[in-house]
Protein backbone atom coordinates (compact mmCIF):
# COMPACT_ATOMS: atom_id res chain seq x y z
CA UNK A 1 0.00 0.00 0.00
CA UNK A 2 1.52 3.25 -0.87
CA UNK A 3 2.24 6.29 1.44
CA UNK A 4 -1.08 8.49 1.49
CA UNK A 5 0.31 11.76 2.03
CA UNK A 6 -2.83 14.22 1.87
CA UNK A 7 -5.69 11.92 3.42
CA UNK A 8 -3.86 10.07 6.35
CA UNK A 9 -5.17 11.88 8.71
CA UNK A 10 -9.05 11.55 7.17
CA UNK A 11 -9.91 8.37 9.50
CA UNK A 12 -9.54 10.37 12.15
CA UNK A 13 -12.21 11.50 14.29
CA UNK A 14 -12.05 15.22 14.61
CA UNK A 15 -9.12 15.61 11.48
CA UNK A 16 -9.97 18.84 10.95
CA UNK A 17 -9.33 20.58 14.11
CA UNK A 18 -6.56 22.31 15.13
CA UNK A 19 -6.27 19.77 18.03
CA UNK A 20 -5.81 16.79 16.03
CA UNK A 21 -3.57 18.26 13.14
CA UNK A 22 -1.01 19.36 15.63
CA UNK A 23 -0.83 15.76 17.23
CA UNK A 24 -0.13 14.56 14.21
CA UNK A 25 2.64 16.88 13.19
CA UNK A 26 0.88 19.62 11.98
CA UNK A 27 2.22 23.17 11.88
CA UNK A 28 5.64 21.73 13.17
CA UNK A 29 8.11 22.64 11.10
CA UNK A 30 6.46 25.45 10.24
CA UNK A 31 8.89 27.92 12.10
CA UNK A 32 12.01 26.87 10.30
CA UNK A 33 10.25 26.83 6.92
CA UNK A 34 9.33 30.76 7.52
CA UNK A 35 13.08 31.23 8.08
CA UNK A 36 14.10 29.83 4.82
CA UNK A 37 14.73 32.12 2.00
CA UNK A 38 11.10 32.27 -0.30
CA UNK A 39 13.89 31.89 -3.42
CA UNK A 40 14.51 28.05 -1.51
CA UNK A 41 10.75 27.12 -1.42
CA UNK A 42 10.15 28.25 -4.89
CA UNK A 43 13.19 26.25 -6.00
CA UNK A 44 12.65 23.31 -3.97
CA UNK A 45 8.63 23.22 -5.18
CA UNK A 46 9.74 23.26 -8.97
CA UNK A 47 12.44 20.62 -8.67
CA UNK A 48 9.49 18.14 -6.73
CA UNK A 49 7.63 18.30 -10.41
CA UNK A 50 4.54 18.87 -8.23
CA UNK A 51 2.13 20.36 -11.10
CA UNK A 52 -1.15 22.00 -10.73
CA UNK A 53 -4.12 19.38 -9.62
CA UNK A 54 -7.14 21.72 -10.63
CA UNK A 55 -6.94 20.97 -14.09
CA UNK A 56 -4.46 22.66 -16.53
CA UNK A 57 -1.76 20.73 -14.95
CA UNK A 58 1.01 23.92 -14.72
CA UNK A 59 4.42 23.24 -13.15
CA UNK A 60 3.60 25.12 -9.79
CA UNK A 61 7.12 25.90 -8.91
CA UNK A 62 6.99 27.14 -12.53
CA UNK A 63 3.83 29.60 -12.06
CA UNK A 64 4.89 31.32 -9.01
CA UNK A 65 8.27 32.18 -10.47
CA UNK A 66 6.32 34.16 -12.87
CA UNK A 67 5.98 37.27 -10.97
CA UNK A 68 7.93 40.00 -11.95
CA UNK A 69 11.00 39.95 -9.92
CA UNK A 70 11.84 42.99 -7.56
CA UNK A 71 7.81 43.70 -7.80
CA UNK A 72 7.31 46.41 -4.92
CA UNK A 73 3.15 46.99 -4.55
CA UNK A 74 1.22 43.80 -2.86
CA UNK A 75 0.84 40.03 -4.38
CA UNK A 76 -2.03 38.09 -3.75
CA UNK A 77 -2.01 34.01 -3.18
CA UNK A 78 -5.69 33.11 -4.22
CA UNK A 79 -6.71 29.45 -3.37
CA UNK A 80 -9.15 28.35 -6.12
CA UNK A 81 -11.68 26.11 -4.13
CA UNK A 82 -14.87 26.29 -6.57
CA UNK A 83 -14.07 23.15 -7.53
CA UNK A 84 -17.15 21.93 -9.95
CA UNK A 85 -15.89 19.90 -12.85
CA UNK A 86 -18.47 17.17 -13.18
CA UNK A 87 -16.88 14.00 -11.67
CA UNK A 88 -14.97 15.52 -9.23
CA UNK A 89 -15.38 16.09 -5.19
CA UNK A 90 -11.22 15.66 -3.34
CA UNK A 91 -11.29 19.40 -2.39
CA UNK A 92 -14.40 19.19 -0.50
CA UNK A 93 -12.76 16.41 1.72
CA UNK A 94 -9.64 18.19 1.95
CA UNK A 95 -11.85 21.23 3.00
CA UNK A 96 -13.61 19.48 5.09
CA UNK A 97 -11.13 16.83 6.15
CA UNK A 98 -7.86 18.83 6.26
CA UNK A 99 -8.20 22.28 6.50
CA UNK A 100 -5.20 22.91 8.29
CA UNK A 101 -3.45 21.28 5.60
CA UNK A 102 -4.40 23.78 2.98
CA UNK A 103 -4.15 26.39 5.73
CA UNK A 104 -0.26 25.92 6.66
CA UNK A 105 0.33 25.31 2.57
CA UNK A 106 -1.02 28.42 2.15
CA UNK A 107 1.12 30.16 5.08
CA UNK A 108 4.19 28.95 3.35
CA UNK A 109 3.16 29.44 -0.79
CA UNK A 110 2.48 33.35 0.44
CA UNK A 111 5.56 33.64 2.17
CA UNK A 112 7.48 31.97 -0.94
CA UNK A 113 5.57 34.59 -3.28
CA UNK A 114 6.18 37.64 -0.83
CA UNK A 115 2.06 37.65 -0.25
CA UNK A 116 0.56 39.20 2.71
CA UNK A 117 -3.08 38.78 2.15
CA UNK A 118 -4.55 35.34 0.80
CA UNK A 119 -8.13 34.53 -0.28
CA UNK A 120 -9.71 31.26 -0.73
CA UNK A 121 -12.88 31.20 -3.23
CA UNK A 122 -15.02 28.18 -2.37
CA UNK A 123 -17.72 27.68 -4.20
CA UNK A 124 -21.20 28.63 -2.88
CA UNK A 125 -23.23 25.17 -2.66
CA UNK A 126 -20.19 23.90 -0.19
CA UNK A 127 -21.81 25.69 2.82
CA UNK A 128 -20.76 22.63 5.35
CA UNK A 129 -17.01 23.03 3.57
CA UNK A 130 -16.88 26.45 3.96
CA UNK A 131 -17.89 26.69 7.61
CA UNK A 132 -15.50 23.86 8.14
CA UNK A 133 -12.74 26.25 6.57
CA UNK A 134 -13.80 29.25 8.10
CA UNK A 135 -13.75 27.70 11.56
CA UNK A 136 -10.41 26.45 11.03
CA UNK A 137 -8.60 29.85 9.63
CA UNK A 138 -10.42 30.82 12.58
CA UNK A 139 -8.37 28.68 15.37
CA UNK A 140 -5.14 29.19 13.13
CA UNK A 141 -5.73 32.70 13.92
CA UNK A 142 -6.19 32.24 17.74
CA UNK A 143 -3.10 30.05 17.76
CA UNK A 144 -0.63 32.71 16.23
CA UNK A 145 -0.57 30.69 12.74
CA UNK A 146 -1.99 34.06 10.96
CA UNK A 147 -1.83 37.06 11.09
CA UNK A 148 0.57 39.42 11.83
CA UNK A 149 4.08 37.85 12.53
CA UNK A 150 3.62 34.31 12.36
CA UNK A 151 5.31 32.46 15.44
CA UNK A 152 7.55 35.56 15.67
CA UNK A 153 8.89 35.02 12.22
CA UNK A 154 7.98 38.75 10.98
CA UNK A 155 6.20 37.05 8.38
CA UNK A 156 2.71 38.09 7.84
CA UNK A 157 -0.45 36.58 6.61
CA UNK A 158 -4.37 37.29 6.91
CA UNK A 159 -6.71 34.96 4.90
CA UNK A 160 -10.45 35.96 3.56
CA UNK A 161 -12.51 33.42 3.04
CA UNK A 162 -14.65 34.53 -0.03
CA UNK A 163 -18.00 32.15 -1.40
CA UNK A 164 -18.83 31.64 -4.83
CA UNK A 165 -22.59 31.98 -5.87
CA UNK A 166 -22.81 29.13 -8.56
CA UNK A 167 -20.95 29.12 -11.89
CA UNK A 168 -18.78 26.96 -13.12
CA UNK A 169 -16.51 29.62 -15.29
CA UNK A 170 -15.14 30.48 -12.15
CA UNK A 171 -13.36 27.74 -11.43
CA UNK A 172 -10.99 29.46 -14.46
CA UNK A 173 -8.48 31.13 -12.83
CA UNK A 174 -9.45 35.01 -14.62
CA UNK A 175 -12.84 33.92 -14.22
CA UNK A 176 -12.69 33.29 -10.35
CA UNK A 177 -10.69 36.59 -9.84
CA UNK A 178 -13.40 38.77 -11.96
CA UNK A 179 -15.99 36.96 -9.48
CA UNK A 180 -13.44 37.76 -6.62
CA UNK A 181 -13.37 41.38 -7.54
CA UNK A 182 -17.51 41.31 -7.10
CA UNK A 183 -18.02 41.11 -10.69
CA UNK A 184 -19.32 38.54 -13.00
CA UNK A 185 -16.87 35.48 -13.36
CA UNK A 186 -16.22 36.37 -17.13
CA UNK A 187 -12.39 35.04 -17.92
CA UNK A 188 -9.82 37.83 -18.74
CA UNK A 189 -7.81 37.88 -21.91
CA UNK A 190 -4.29 36.47 -21.05
CA UNK A 191 -1.42 37.88 -21.65
CA UNK A 192 -1.61 39.59 -18.96
CA UNK A 193 -1.49 36.27 -16.76
CA UNK A 194 -2.18 36.76 -13.44
CA UNK A 195 0.98 36.28 -12.26
CA UNK A 196 1.79 39.38 -14.07
CA UNK A 197 -1.45 41.56 -13.82
CA UNK A 198 -4.56 39.41 -11.77
CA UNK A 199 -6.95 40.17 -8.66
CA UNK A 200 -7.00 44.07 -8.26
CA UNK A 201 -4.80 44.83 -10.72
CA UNK A 202 -1.86 43.15 -8.36
CA UNK A 203 0.42 40.32 -9.40
CA UNK A 204 -1.48 37.08 -8.17
CA UNK A 205 -0.94 33.34 -7.96
CA UNK A 206 -4.24 31.06 -8.17
CA UNK A 207 -3.76 28.00 -6.98
CA UNK A 208 -6.09 24.45 -6.42
CA UNK A 209 -6.88 23.91 -3.06
CA UNK A 210 -5.06 20.31 -3.57
CA UNK A 211 -2.02 21.67 -5.25
CA UNK A 212 -1.22 23.76 -2.24
CA UNK A 213 -1.95 21.20 0.56
CA UNK A 214 1.14 19.20 -1.21
CA UNK A 215 3.50 21.92 -0.54
CA UNK A 216 3.78 21.56 3.51
CA UNK A 217 5.20 18.10 2.85
CA UNK A 218 7.74 18.98 -0.49
CA UNK A 219 9.14 21.62 1.70
CA UNK A 220 9.79 19.29 4.78
CA UNK A 221 10.72 16.10 3.22
CA UNK A 222 11.82 17.66 0.23
CA UNK A 223 11.38 17.81 -3.57
CA UNK A 224 13.45 14.65 -4.35
CA UNK A 225 10.98 12.71 -2.01
CA UNK A 226 8.16 14.04 -3.89
CA UNK A 227 9.57 13.83 -7.25
CA UNK A 228 10.40 10.18 -6.63
CA UNK A 229 6.40 9.70 -5.82
CA UNK A 230 5.85 10.32 -9.38
CA UNK A 231 6.73 10.02 -12.85
CA UNK A 232 9.42 11.59 -14.71
CA UNK A 233 7.18 14.57 -15.53
CA UNK A 234 4.74 14.67 -12.18
CA UNK A 235 5.64 14.39 -8.67
CA UNK A 236 4.19 12.38 -6.00
CA UNK A 237 0.49 11.41 -5.28
CA UNK A 238 -2.93 12.88 -6.11
CA UNK A 239 -6.65 12.53 -5.27
CA UNK A 240 -8.49 10.39 -7.60
CA UNK A 241 -12.07 11.13 -7.25
CA UNK A 242 -13.82 7.81 -9.00
CA UNK A 243 -17.54 7.54 -9.65
CA UNK A 244 -19.86 5.84 -11.85
CA UNK A 245 -20.44 2.19 -12.30
CA UNK A 246 -17.59 1.15 -9.61
CA UNK A 247 -17.89 -1.29 -6.96
CA UNK A 248 -16.48 1.63 -4.38
CA UNK A 249 -16.48 5.09 -5.20
CA UNK A 250 -15.18 7.41 -3.47
CA UNK A 251 -11.33 9.21 -3.21
CA UNK A 252 -8.46 7.16 -3.61
CA UNK A 253 -5.18 8.97 -2.95
CA UNK A 254 -2.11 7.05 -4.75
CA UNK A 255 1.22 8.15 -6.32
CA UNK A 256 0.23 9.67 -10.40
CA UNK A 257 2.10 6.45 -12.14
CA UNK A 258 -1.07 4.62 -11.04
CA UNK A 259 -2.57 3.15 -14.20
CA UNK A 260 -6.62 3.41 -15.14
CA UNK A 261 -7.23 0.31 -14.73
CA UNK A 262 -4.89 -0.78 -11.27
CA UNK A 263 -7.60 2.99 -9.92
CA UNK A 264 -11.08 0.82 -11.29
CA UNK A 265 -10.36 -3.05 -10.64
CA UNK A 266 -7.96 -2.62 -8.18
CA UNK A 267 -8.90 0.43 -5.88
CA UNK A 268 -12.71 0.92 -7.21
CA UNK A 269 -13.10 -2.39 -6.60
CA UNK A 270 -13.78 -3.57 -10.14
CA UNK A 271 -17.28 -2.48 -12.67
CA UNK A 272 -20.24 -3.19 -10.28
CA UNK A 273 -22.93 -5.74 -10.69
CA UNK A 274 -20.61 -8.01 -12.62
CA UNK A 275 -20.80 -5.74 -16.03
CA UNK A 276 -18.32 -5.24 -18.37
CA UNK A 277 -16.51 -1.65 -19.20
CA UNK A 278 -17.34 0.04 -21.97
CA UNK A 279 -15.92 3.63 -21.44
CA UNK A 280 -14.17 6.13 -18.87
CA UNK A 281 -13.57 9.57 -18.20
CA UNK A 282 -10.22 9.90 -16.56
CA UNK A 283 -10.29 13.64 -15.73
CA UNK A 284 -13.13 15.41 -15.35
CA UNK A 285 -16.13 16.17 -17.98
CA UNK A 286 -13.41 17.62 -20.01
CA UNK A 287 -11.66 14.96 -20.69
CA UNK A 288 -11.68 13.18 -23.68
CA UNK A 289 -13.34 9.55 -23.34
CA UNK A 290 -11.10 6.28 -23.27
CA UNK A 291 -12.54 2.75 -24.65
CA UNK A 292 -12.22 -0.35 -22.29
CA UNK A 293 -9.22 -1.02 -24.33
CA UNK A 294 -7.75 2.61 -23.76
CA UNK A 295 -7.46 2.04 -19.56
CA UNK A 296 -3.52 0.61 -19.53
CA UNK A 297 -2.06 4.21 -19.20
CA UNK A 298 -0.58 5.65 -16.35
CA UNK A 299 -2.45 8.66 -14.72
CA UNK A 300 -0.02 11.33 -14.68
CA UNK A 301 -0.39 14.74 -16.74
CA UNK A 302 2.25 13.50 -19.33
CA UNK A 303 0.40 9.88 -19.30
CA UNK A 304 -3.00 10.86 -20.45
CA UNK A 305 -2.07 13.71 -22.29
CA UNK A 306 -0.42 10.88 -24.60
CA UNK A 307 -3.18 9.10 -24.83
CA UNK A 308 -4.81 12.08 -26.10
CA UNK A 309 -6.86 13.00 -23.32
CA UNK A 310 -6.07 14.72 -20.07
CA UNK A 311 -5.26 14.40 -16.21
CA UNK A 312 -7.77 17.45 -15.74
CA UNK A 313 -8.92 17.58 -12.21
CA UNK A 314 -8.62 13.42 -11.89
CA UNK A 315 -12.26 12.92 -12.13
CA UNK A 316 -12.70 9.40 -13.38
CA UNK A 317 -16.37 8.36 -14.33
CA UNK A 318 -16.51 4.95 -15.42
CA UNK A 319 -19.19 4.21 -17.49
CA UNK A 320 -20.48 0.25 -17.45
CA UNK A 321 -21.52 -1.55 -21.34
CA UNK A 322 -25.43 -0.70 -20.06
CA UNK A 323 -24.52 3.15 -21.03
CA UNK A 324 -25.72 4.81 -24.03
CA UNK A 325 -22.57 6.94 -24.92
CA UNK A 326 -25.26 9.48 -27.14
CA UNK A 327 -27.31 10.06 -24.00
CA UNK A 328 -23.96 10.67 -22.09
CA UNK A 329 -23.11 13.47 -24.38
CA UNK A 330 -26.19 15.15 -24.37
CA UNK A 331 -26.11 15.44 -20.29
CA UNK A 332 -22.45 17.00 -20.86
CA UNK A 333 -23.46 18.80 -23.98
CA UNK A 334 -26.19 19.92 -21.47
CA UNK A 335 -23.87 20.81 -18.98
CA UNK A 336 -21.62 22.62 -21.41
CA UNK A 337 -24.14 25.12 -22.82
CA UNK A 338 -25.73 25.66 -19.22
CA UNK A 339 -22.31 27.15 -18.08
CA UNK A 340 -20.62 28.92 -21.21
CA UNK A 341 -20.63 32.40 -19.74
CA UNK A 342 -22.16 33.58 -22.77
CA UNK A 343 -18.97 36.28 -23.60
CA UNK A 344 -17.18 34.47 -26.54
CA UNK A 345 -19.77 33.90 -29.57
CA UNK A 346 -18.09 30.68 -30.63
CA UNK A 347 -18.40 29.01 -27.41
CA UNK A 348 -22.26 30.74 -26.58
CA UNK A 349 -23.21 29.75 -29.60
CA UNK A 350 -21.78 26.29 -30.65
CA UNK A 351 -22.37 25.35 -26.79
CA UNK A 352 -25.88 26.11 -27.35
CA UNK A 353 -26.53 24.29 -30.98
CA UNK A 354 -24.66 21.22 -30.00
CA UNK A 355 -26.29 20.27 -27.25
CA UNK A 356 -29.69 21.15 -28.99
CA UNK A 357 -28.51 18.43 -31.79
CA UNK A 358 -27.41 15.97 -29.36
CA UNK A 359 -30.33 16.09 -28.18
CA UNK A 360 -32.51 15.30 -30.86
CA UNK A 361 -30.13 12.05 -32.03
CA UNK A 362 -31.18 11.03 -28.47
CA UNK A 363 -35.00 11.58 -28.68
CA UNK A 364 -34.28 9.43 -32.29
CA UNK A 365 -35.03 12.83 -34.35
CA UNK A 366 -31.38 13.29 -35.78
CA UNK A 367 -30.59 13.48 -38.83
CA UNK A 368 -27.70 12.24 -40.40
CA UNK A 369 -25.10 14.63 -41.58
CA UNK A 370 -26.02 16.47 -37.90
CA UNK A 371 -23.07 14.15 -36.39
CA UNK A 372 -20.59 15.79 -38.97
CA UNK A 373 -21.84 19.06 -37.87
CA UNK A 374 -20.98 18.63 -35.08
CA UNK A 375 -17.26 17.69 -35.22
CA UNK A 376 -16.71 20.48 -37.83
CA UNK A 377 -18.54 23.45 -35.19
CA UNK A 378 -16.13 21.42 -32.52
CA UNK A 379 -13.18 22.03 -34.13
CA UNK A 380 -13.61 25.06 -35.78
CA UNK A 381 -14.34 26.39 -32.56
CA UNK A 382 -11.76 24.81 -30.65
CA UNK A 383 -8.45 28.01 -29.76
CA UNK A 384 -11.04 30.84 -30.82
CA UNK A 385 -11.98 31.76 -27.47
CA UNK A 386 -10.68 33.56 -24.38
CA UNK A 387 -10.49 30.87 -22.24
CA UNK A 388 -10.39 26.98 -21.90
CA UNK A 389 -13.61 26.59 -21.16
CA UNK A 390 -14.47 25.63 -24.82
CA UNK A 391 -11.68 23.82 -25.48
CA UNK A 392 -12.94 22.00 -22.57
CA UNK A 393 -16.43 21.01 -24.16
CA UNK A 394 -14.94 20.12 -27.39
CA UNK A 395 -13.13 17.03 -25.91
CA UNK A 396 -16.10 15.00 -24.94
CA UNK A 397 -17.70 16.41 -28.34
CA UNK A 398 -15.62 14.68 -30.81
CA UNK A 399 -14.43 11.79 -28.81
CA UNK A 400 -17.73 10.55 -28.00
CA UNK A 401 -18.64 10.54 -31.45
CA UNK A 402 -15.58 9.67 -33.12
CA UNK A 403 -14.91 6.37 -30.45
CA UNK A 404 -18.70 5.22 -30.88
CA UNK A 405 -20.33 6.40 -33.14
CA UNK A 406 -22.00 3.91 -34.55
CA UNK A 407 -23.82 4.18 -31.02
CA UNK A 408 -24.62 7.45 -32.38
CA UNK A 409 -25.84 6.36 -35.98
CA UNK A 410 -27.75 3.47 -35.10
CA UNK A 411 -30.26 6.22 -33.35
CA UNK A 412 -30.46 8.21 -36.40
CA UNK A 413 -33.60 7.14 -38.48
CA UNK A 414 -32.50 6.16 -41.97
CA UNK B 1 -36.22 47.38 1.46
CA UNK B 2 -32.92 47.76 4.38
CA UNK B 3 -30.64 46.75 6.04
CA UNK B 4 -30.38 47.07 9.66
CA UNK B 5 -27.52 49.35 11.37
CA UNK B 6 -25.86 46.28 12.77
CA UNK B 7 -26.11 44.91 9.45
CA UNK B 8 -24.64 48.00 7.53
CA UNK B 9 -21.66 48.04 10.06
CA UNK B 10 -21.46 44.32 8.88
CA UNK B 11 -21.36 45.29 5.40
CA UNK B 12 -18.48 47.98 6.53
CA UNK B 13 -16.18 45.30 7.59
CA UNK B 14 -16.28 42.93 4.38
CA UNK B 15 -16.17 45.71 2.17
CA UNK B 16 -12.52 46.30 4.51
CA UNK B 17 -11.54 43.22 3.82
CA UNK B 18 -10.23 43.67 0.59
CA UNK B 19 -8.25 45.79 -1.38
CA UNK B 20 -11.58 46.96 -3.56
CA UNK B 21 -14.82 47.65 -1.71
CA UNK B 22 -16.60 46.31 -4.58
CA UNK B 23 -15.38 42.87 -4.31
CA UNK B 24 -17.70 42.40 -1.13
CA UNK B 25 -20.74 42.70 -3.60
CA UNK B 26 -21.13 39.04 -3.54
CA UNK B 27 -20.75 38.32 0.84
CA UNK B 28 -23.34 41.40 0.76
CA UNK B 29 -25.57 40.07 -1.56
CA UNK B 30 -25.53 36.90 0.05
CA UNK B 31 -26.70 38.58 3.29
CA UNK B 32 -29.58 40.39 1.06
CA UNK B 33 -30.58 37.00 0.36
CA UNK B 34 -30.37 35.22 3.77
CA UNK B 35 -32.42 38.24 5.26
CA UNK B 36 -35.02 38.97 2.54
CA UNK B 37 -35.29 35.85 0.73
CA UNK B 38 -34.45 36.56 -2.77
CA UNK B 39 -32.96 39.82 -4.38
CA UNK B 40 -35.13 42.03 -5.79
CA UNK B 41 -34.98 44.84 -8.65
CA UNK B 42 -35.49 47.24 -5.40
CA UNK B 43 -32.57 45.33 -3.52
CA UNK B 44 -30.18 45.78 -6.44
CA UNK B 45 -30.23 48.89 -6.59
CA UNK B 46 -29.87 49.87 -2.86
CA UNK B 47 -26.79 47.65 -2.42
CA UNK B 48 -25.85 49.96 -5.74
CA UNK B 49 -25.62 52.80 -3.76
CA UNK B 50 -23.45 50.75 -0.83
CA UNK B 51 -20.95 50.32 -3.26
CA UNK B 52 -21.18 53.47 -5.58
CA UNK B 53 -22.19 50.78 -8.48
CA UNK B 54 -24.09 51.70 -11.31
CA UNK B 55 -27.56 49.36 -10.27
CA UNK B 56 -26.98 47.61 -13.93
CA UNK B 57 -23.49 46.70 -12.42
CA UNK B 58 -25.81 44.38 -9.27
CA UNK B 59 -28.38 43.32 -11.73
CA UNK B 60 -25.67 41.96 -14.09
CA UNK B 61 -23.82 40.12 -11.02
CA UNK B 62 -27.41 38.90 -9.76
CA UNK B 63 -28.26 37.57 -13.09
CA UNK B 64 -24.45 35.94 -13.72
CA UNK B 65 -25.01 33.11 -10.39
CA UNK B 66 -27.20 30.18 -10.24
CA UNK B 67 -27.17 30.29 -6.06
CA UNK B 68 -29.06 34.33 -6.55
CA UNK B 69 -32.78 34.58 -6.82
CA UNK B 70 -35.03 36.95 -7.90
CA UNK B 71 -38.32 35.76 -7.15
CA UNK B 72 -39.41 34.41 -3.82
CA UNK B 73 -38.19 30.58 -3.25
CA UNK B 74 -39.44 28.19 -1.12
CA UNK B 75 -38.83 28.11 2.38
CA UNK B 76 -36.61 25.06 0.99
CA UNK B 77 -34.71 24.65 -2.15
CA UNK B 78 -34.45 21.07 -3.01
CA UNK B 79 -31.18 21.13 -5.69
CA UNK B 80 -31.11 17.72 -7.23
CA UNK B 81 -27.74 17.12 -9.79
CA UNK B 82 -28.86 15.97 -12.72
CA UNK B 83 -25.02 15.88 -14.26
CA UNK B 84 -23.01 13.14 -15.68
CA UNK B 85 -22.53 10.70 -13.21
CA UNK B 86 -25.63 11.64 -10.81
CA UNK B 87 -27.71 11.12 -14.49
CA UNK B 88 -25.69 7.17 -15.01
CA UNK B 89 -26.85 6.75 -10.71
CA UNK B 90 -30.52 7.64 -11.41
CA UNK B 91 -30.88 11.31 -11.41
CA UNK B 92 -33.90 11.22 -13.79
CA UNK B 93 -35.78 8.91 -11.21
CA UNK B 94 -35.34 10.93 -8.81
CA UNK B 95 -36.64 14.21 -9.69
CA UNK B 96 -39.31 12.31 -11.00
CA UNK B 97 -40.36 10.61 -7.81
CA UNK B 98 -39.56 14.41 -5.88
CA UNK B 99 -41.78 15.86 -8.94
CA UNK B 100 -44.78 13.55 -8.10
CA UNK B 101 -44.22 14.10 -4.03
CA UNK B 102 -44.25 17.65 -4.18
CA UNK B 103 -47.02 18.00 -7.07
CA UNK B 104 -44.09 20.84 -9.10
CA UNK B 105 -42.24 20.80 -11.93
CA UNK B 106 -38.45 21.07 -12.18
CA UNK B 107 -38.01 25.37 -11.40
CA UNK B 108 -41.60 25.72 -9.18
CA UNK B 109 -42.29 26.41 -5.58
CA UNK B 110 -45.11 24.52 -3.65
CA UNK B 111 -48.61 26.04 -3.27
CA UNK B 112 -47.84 26.22 0.41
CA UNK B 113 -44.53 27.86 -0.04
CA UNK B 114 -42.75 24.93 1.07
CA UNK B 115 -40.44 23.81 -1.36
CA UNK B 116 -38.90 25.08 -4.48
CA UNK B 117 -37.50 21.64 -6.93
CA UNK B 118 -34.54 22.85 -8.73
CA UNK B 119 -32.30 20.58 -11.10
CA UNK B 120 -28.64 21.65 -11.17
CA UNK B 121 -24.96 21.18 -12.80
CA UNK B 122 -22.74 19.02 -11.23
CA UNK B 123 -22.64 19.16 -7.72
CA UNK B 124 -19.11 17.60 -6.78
CA UNK B 125 -20.27 14.87 -4.76
CA UNK B 126 -20.49 12.06 -7.61
CA UNK B 127 -19.17 9.39 -4.41
CA UNK B 128 -22.75 9.66 -3.25
CA UNK B 129 -24.61 9.64 -6.38
CA UNK B 130 -27.40 10.23 -7.12
CA UNK B 131 -27.29 12.95 -4.92
CA UNK B 132 -29.58 16.58 -4.41
CA UNK B 133 -28.95 19.29 -2.10
CA UNK B 134 -31.38 20.26 0.18
CA UNK B 135 -30.86 23.98 1.83
CA UNK B 136 -27.54 23.74 3.48
CA UNK B 137 -26.88 19.92 3.49
CA UNK B 138 -25.70 17.35 0.87
CA UNK B 139 -27.65 14.07 1.08
CA UNK B 140 -26.76 11.18 -0.95
CA UNK B 141 -27.25 7.06 -2.24
CA UNK B 142 -30.71 8.39 -2.51
CA UNK B 143 -33.91 6.17 -3.11
CA UNK B 144 -37.44 7.00 -2.93
CA UNK B 145 -37.78 5.96 1.17
CA UNK B 146 -34.65 8.09 1.69
CA UNK B 147 -36.32 11.22 -0.54
CA UNK B 148 -39.52 10.62 1.32
CA UNK B 149 -37.89 11.05 4.76
CA UNK B 150 -36.10 13.96 3.26
CA UNK B 151 -38.92 15.62 2.46
CA UNK B 152 -40.66 14.88 5.60
CA UNK B 153 -37.82 16.45 7.74
CA UNK B 154 -38.96 19.69 5.81
CA UNK B 155 -41.64 22.07 7.88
Amino acid sequence: MAERILTRNFHLPESHTLRVYRETGGYEGLSDVLAMAPATIIETVKRSNLRGLGGAGFPTGVKWGFIPKGYQGPVYLVINADEGEPGTFKDRYLLEKDPHGLIEGMIISAHAIGSRLAFVYVRGEYVQPWRIFSRAVQEAYDAGFLGKSILGSGVDLDVVVHRGAGAYICGEETGLISSLEGKKGWPKLKPPFPAVRGAFGAPTIVNNVETICHVPHIVQRGASWFAALGTAGQGGTRMYSVSGRVARPGVYELPVSVTLRSLISEHAGGIANGRRLKAVVPGGSSAPILTADEIDVTMDVDGLKNAGTMAGSAGVIVMDESVSIPEALMIVARFYAHESCGQCTPCRESTGWIYKMTRRIVEGKGRKEELDTILDVARRGAGTTICAFYDGAVGPYISYIEKFRDEFEALIPQ
Amino acid sequence: MQFTAEQLALVRRLQALYPDKRAALLPVLQLVQDTFGYISLEAEEYVAGLFDLPPAHVHEVVTFYTLFFQEPKGRHVVSVCHNLTCHLEGAPTVLAHLRMRLGVDVGATTADGRVTLLAVECLCACEMAPMLQVDDRYEGNLTPAKIDRILEGLA
